[in-house]
């Protein structure tokens, strides 16, 4: 066991957990944010992805100690307070959630995207989401979602 | 079965100097992790063997991308996305950018770096076949030292590579020799994203009017390791692309490709179907270059 530092949607812990246990059940049992979903565990559908330092990362693939230290956000540090963040609001609102359980993931990497892209093509949100697999919606809500996440926070960019 | 993570140990090392140390003080016993896109896959699914990792993800020394007149060389530990952001590698390697936009997603290429990518030696992985074609350097590091081979050399068979237990890969050097070559790059696989190829070429040629002056052909996948096709390009150096002569050169490239191919046959695709494809896409190149 190893004592990990993390910063966790603005607060801190300290947990005692082996070092390659996977980050994804570091926040589910440890911390007990059991907003982060398991999907694959390989990588592959981004169920689980987390903001690690600001990047977007698959938290099944990260051991815990390359985390030590680390400023995380997860789902649960995206609403404020009472108010769900734009870009839920506009998943909500679009159908972009069906089940839920790649939403999350999708919340985040729309996070991800929109930094690096605050106006982006079909072609950059594709590609933006193309790690996040949906087996609901048939992504075109969800693009739809993205598209007026992008506007919504391009009129109030700070939320 | 998923492993039992307190079967494992893991540290970081503060410095690469204290990482080669370990390595060198107990050969064998100890595995490199940087971004864990390979590693954390294989502990999810109950299959990584090595029970002691060393983290060498947080090392600064191995995480730079520097440009001379010469060449541009990058760090074992640049990631995918780092690469993807420079602008004197989009510049002047354009196939690395496109072979690193493949490799996974943006979440992976986050993580994955270039040198995990090497070092993992999948006949399939993204990045070698572009780094064969450019002519890519490669320097290893020790406790005692480093050497620097050609990339052409790295590659020893199925999964195995000139790395010794006790060294690191530092340093991947590509020329800046490229400017007014035709570069092109394919990959085949289930789709770009995520999906493992079943065959990718990447290949730089060298024109004078309608003659091929110099070839270089990077491949996945056609070996039990990534190859450079050495007799296909030999067999179409001093080729002629003009119009009269075209179909005979695409038939003499399809013929060297077919016979230098070796590729396996695994869970993504047959090797008859590989030589085929891989074909294809040297005939897609050569007619790209007679456009």
């Amino acid at each position: 066991m190893s004592t990990m530092q993390l910063t966790i949607n603005g607060k801190r812990h300290a947990l005692d957990v082996p070092p390659m246990k996977r980050l994804l059940d570091v926040l589910r049992e440890d911390a007990h944010l059991t907003g982060t979903k398991e999907g694959c565990g390989e990588g592959e559908c981004g169920a689980c992805a987390v903001l690690l330092n600001g990047e977007l990362v698959n938290s099944c693939l990260v051991p815990a100690l390359q985390a030590n230290g680390a400023t995380l956000c997860t789902i649960e540090g995206v609403a404020h307070e009472q108010h769900l963040h734009p870009i839920q609001q506009c998943f909500l609102e679009n159908g972009g959630a069906q089940c839920g359980i790649c939403t999350p993931g999708m919340v985040l990497a729309t996070h991800h995207l929109l930094d690096k892209y605050p106006n982006p093509t079909m072609e950059q949100i594709k590609e933006g989401l193309a790690g996040n697999l949906c087996r609901c919606t048939g992504y075109m809500r969800i693009f739809e979602s993205v598209q007026e996440a992008a506007q919504a926070l391009s009129l109030n960019p700070d939320p | 079965m998923r492993s039992d993570v307190t079967q494992y140990e893991l540290t970081a090392p503060a410095t690469l100097a204290a990482v080669l140390a370990q390595l060198a003080a107990e050969p064998g016993k100890h595995t490199p992790i940087a971004g864990g896109t390979e590693l954390m896959v294989a502990l999810g699914v109950g299959r990584l063997g090595a029970k002691s990792l060393l983290s060498i993800n947080h090392l600064r020394e191995l995480r730079f991308i520097r440009v001379d007149d010469d060449a541009i060389h990058i760090g074992a530990g640049t990631t995918f996305s780092d690469i993807r952001r420079n602008a004197d590698i989009a510049r002047d390697l354009p196939l690395l950018v496109q072979s690193a936009s493949w490799t996974g997603s943006v979440a992976n290429q986050n993580r994955g770096t270039l040198g995990g990518n090497i070092c993992n030696a999948s006949p399939a992985a993204d990045t070698p076949p572009a780094l064969l074609a450019y002519g890519a350097t490669v320097t290893l590091i020790s406790a005692t030292g480093m050497r620097t081979m050609p990339y052409t050399e790295f590659h020893l068979g199925y999964k195995r590579t000139a790395l010794r237990p006790d060294e690191l890969l530092h340093t991947i050097t590509v020329p800046r020799v490229f400017a007014g070559w035709k570069q092109h790059i394919r990959k085949v696989g289930t789709r770009n994203a995520q999906a493992i190829s079943k065959t990718a070429l990447a290949c730089v040629a060298k024109l004078h009017g309608e003659t091929i002056t110099e070839l270089r052909i990077g491949a996945a996948s056609l070996a039990d390791r990534p190859i450079r096709c050495y007799a296909t390009e030999a067999a179409l150096t001093g080729a002629s692309l003009a119009a009269s002569d075209l179909e005979s050169t695409v038939r003499a490239g399809r013929a060297a490709l077919a016979q230098e191919a070796k590729p396996i046959d695994d869970i993504r695709s047959t090797g008859r179907y590989r030589s085929i494809v891989a074909a294809n896409l040297l005939e897609e190149f050569l007619r790209s270059l007679a456009g």
